[in-house]
């Protein structure tokens, strides 16, 4: 016999079963009977100060748990206010569940108090969403939401409730199952498909591992590692799959793409076979897409088959989860000779060794923003996570620290939305609160959402911030340089002025700590590395034309990569011995 | 370019015809048209959806659909190898002088006049594209006062459904 309870009962128990353990969310009108069996339930929820650091905080929670993250907030403005994080864990894949509440039955459509139709708003940005508009149908919506958001592809999943039903009666039953005949996501590889591509990486003369974040949603790591190692093929790692592979191991060859190395931008360029792992071929990875990898074939392996072909023809497609693939593709490879590719690694040696990653040291003296996020990754060390904001700050720090672990690199890669460090970094050490999380931020994207700092003081959430302040909306200005004749419009912050982010930081709640000198850098990370009970907040006032390098232009060929201004890789090599 | 007939089935759930709106407008996908109707499952719908595109967009337009969780099942109705059908109504000027030469075309053309006024009539026809324009071209010269067109519908030749394994598979029962 179904219970018959409150909707809002029936909801709070639904996301019990589900398994969640925290919802980061705002109460209002519309959502608040819902608030009211919350209050009693063993669910921990963490009262944000923005419904957007609700939605983030939900998708950091998501990074580096592999679980699916939780916001809740009201309807019109409340649910509004999701919307950007919800398109972020849409771009990049991350599972997360947002509860709206909605004006009741008969007021929708009417241009309620409080009114918006955030399942219609949210359509594009979703993996799907639901409108309830029956009580009994909770559970199994609640059960289909989660289901939906973490298998597959991952992504969000919205579920707005209107308040009267909330407040019905109704039967609450959690289905043993879930079966949707619309949605079946195929794990299992083609084993064909798996045997013809390991058939081309033994033939292969040129390959490269080219790794996306489907291999970290997978939790593929391991397999990874086995068949980099079985291959001795190099590896690169996107933005979204920095930590997928350690970047001490010797084969990888780092990040490849606008802000990537030379060595990764290079080898991915002259390629002969692409293997494709969880990547989605972006334009932030090819540049120009013509001319991106001109002589290679391509093997694609990704869960969502949309991404296969999309921006480039892939010659051995295969559809399936990226740890079964890998895993796969290892045992079939192993009755197979291995690649010759010993020409390969010393052309790639050379990239390497000649145009290692670097910076200059500003010849005023001030600090280096490089060289800040590089100390602060060397003392902090790999086992802490780092969770980055958008800008010039975001591409040091996918740089200069190193990554040796799964989901210790969280960020905004395909939406690219400022502001998202703090919240997330919140979230993150939610879910890992054993864990150190330093939010790289820049002075600009900090002042979108500092306010979750708040949350942090109150919740007991010790995250720390480093602000890398170049009083400047830095990558902005870096385009304006190059791009625009160094007419600043509109990037100057002054933010080395007003605020002052230390006396900002003690105003929410934390320390705040300033570091304006390179001398200063070791020991006021080692400062804020020894508060373990309150957020902290370094202002690394650096200097503000910093640029980052390499660089490849947008709509530029990857032919073109830049390792400074106007300087171009001197690529004065003889190719032929790997070409032939 | 050329032109696809997708049959698309789709639970008959409130939003869906929104997502697939949605999902070619951002997409950048054209639709020529789109008919939706129920089928002969109450909790299905089957829309009809054709459009110009080349070969590789195709690929994408039935894997974005597919994405969608209320989309069932897509199939692709190659011209030759199915019925497709579109009606038309249109109200004709026809006066003492011209309502003859108005009734031959109707004649001609296996048409039917629905609805007779003093100086027009009301024309309803189906039949394929070419069929329907042929018809008004022919019926242009006469003045046309009014046209609506509904979007294409189409179903496979031959005696299997798609409506048969999707659909069956769900109710092992």
């Amino acid at each position: 016999m179904p219970e018959q309870i409150t909707g809002a009962q029936s909801l709070i128990r639904s996301l019990e079963h589900a398994g969640v353990d925290v919802i980061f969310g705002i109460p209002g009108g519309a959502i608040l009977p819902a608030y009211d069996p919350l209050y009693d339930s063993p669910m921990r929820h963490i009262l944000v100060r923005h419904e957007q650091g609700a939605g983030h905080a939900a998708s950091g929670y998501a990074y580096v748990t592999g679980r699916v993250g939780v916001c809740m907030a009201t309807s019109g403005p409340g649910a509004t206010n999701l919307v950007t994080a919800i398109a972020d864990a849409y771009m990049d894949s991350v599972p997360i569940v947002a509860v709206t509440g909605q004006v009741p039955r008969p007021a929708i459509g009417t241009d309620a108090f409080q009114e918006a139709d955030i399942s219609g708003i949210t359509m594009p940005i979703v993996k799907h969403n639901y409108l309830v508009t029956n009580g009994d149908d909770i559970p199994r919506v609640i059960a289909e939401a989660f289901h939906i958001a973490g298998t597959g592809r991952p992504g969000p999943v919205l579920v707005d409730v209107p308040k009267d039903v909330l407040q019905a009666p109704a039967e609450f039953s959690w289905p043993a199952s879930v079966d949707l005949r619309g949605y079946r996501p195929v794990l299992r590889p083609h084993n064909k498909q798996v045997r013809e591509a390991a058939k081309m990486i033994s033939q292969s003369r040129r390959p490269v591992l080219y790794v996306g974040g489907g291999i970290l949603r997978a939790r593929a790591a391991a397999e990874l590692h086995q068949l980099a190692e079985l291959t001795g093929i190099p590896v690169v790692t996107t933005l979204m799959a920095r930590g997928a592979f350690p970047d001490s191991h010797r084969q990888h060859l780092g990040m490849p793409g606008m802000h990537g190395t030379v060595a990764a931008v290079t080898a991915l360029q002259k390629s002969d076979l692409l293997i494709t792992l969880g990547a989605r071929f972006d334009d932030r990875v090819t540049g120009k897409l013509a001319s991106f990898a001109p002589g290679a074939a391509v093997i694609h392996a990704d869960i969502d088959p949309a991404e296969i072909g999309k921006n480039r023809v892939a010659d051995i497609p295969i559809v399936g989860n990226a740890k079964e693939v890998v895993a796969e593709l290892v045992s079939a490879l192993r009755d197979l000779p291995k690649p010759d590719i010993e020409g390969w690694w010393r052309q790639i040696d050379k990239w390497r060794d000649t145009y290692p990653l670097g910076f200059t040291e500003p010849a005023d003296g001030s600090l280096s923003p490089q060289y800040a996020i590089q100390r602060l990754g060397k003392i902090v060390g790999p086992e802490a996570i780092y969770v980055a904001g958008v800008g010039q700050h975001q591409m040091w720090a996918a740089q200069f620290i190193s990554y040796e672990h799964p989901d210790t690199w969280v960020n905004s890669g395909g939406l690219g939305t400022m502001g998202y460090a703090v919240p997330a970094a919140m979230g993150a050490k939610v879910g890992r609160p054993d864990t150190t999380v330093w939010a790289i931020d820049g002075d600009g994207c900090f002042q979108m959402t500092n306010q979750e700092l708040v949350t942090c003081a109150i919740e007991g959430i010790p995250i720390k911030v480093a602000i890398i302040n170049n009083g400047s909306l830095g990558m902005v200005r870096q385009w304006q340089t190059l791009f625009y004749d160094a007419r600043y419009s509109h990037t100057t912050l002054h933010s080395r002025r007003v605020p002052d982010f230390v006396r900002l930081a003690e105003a929410l709640g934390g320390v705040g700590l300033r570091c304006e000198s390179a001398a200063d850098v070791d020991g006021t990370v080692e400062k804020a590395m020894s508060i373990n009970d309150m957020p902290v907040v370094v202002d690394f006032v650096v200097h503000h034309d910093a640029m980052v390098w390499p660089m490849v232009a947008a709509g530029a060929s990857n032919d073109d990569i830049k390792v400074a201004r106007d300087t171009a890789p001197d690529f004065d090599y003889d190719m032929g011995e790997v070409t032939q | 370019m050329t032109r696809h007939t997708l049959s698309v089935l789709v639970e008959n759930k409130p939003g869906v015809l929104a997502r697939i709106a949605g999902l070619f407008s951002r997409r950048g996908f054209n639709i020529e048209s789109l008919a939706v109707g129920p089928t002969e499952y109450p909790d299905v719908s089957r829309m009809t959806i054709v459009l110009a595109v080349d070969a590789i967009p195709l690929d994408q337009v039935r894997k974005q659909l597919d994405k969608l969780i209320n989309v069932i099942k897509i199939v692709e109705l190659e011209p030759e190898a199915s019925v497709q059908r579109e009606l038309l109504l249109v109200k004709v000027r026809a006066d003492l002088a011209t309502r003859s030469h108005v009734l031959e075309t109707v004649q001609l053309f296996r048409a039917k006049v629905v609805d007779v006024a003093q100086d027009a009539v009301t024309i309803e026809a189906t039949g394929t594209r070419d069929k329907l324009d042929a018809l008004i071209r022919v019926l242009e010269p006469f003045g046309i006062r009014e046209l609506v067109q509904s979007g294409m519908v189409a179903v496979g030749r031959g005696p299997r459904s798609i409506t048969d394994r999707a659909l069956r598979v769900e109710r092992p029962a």
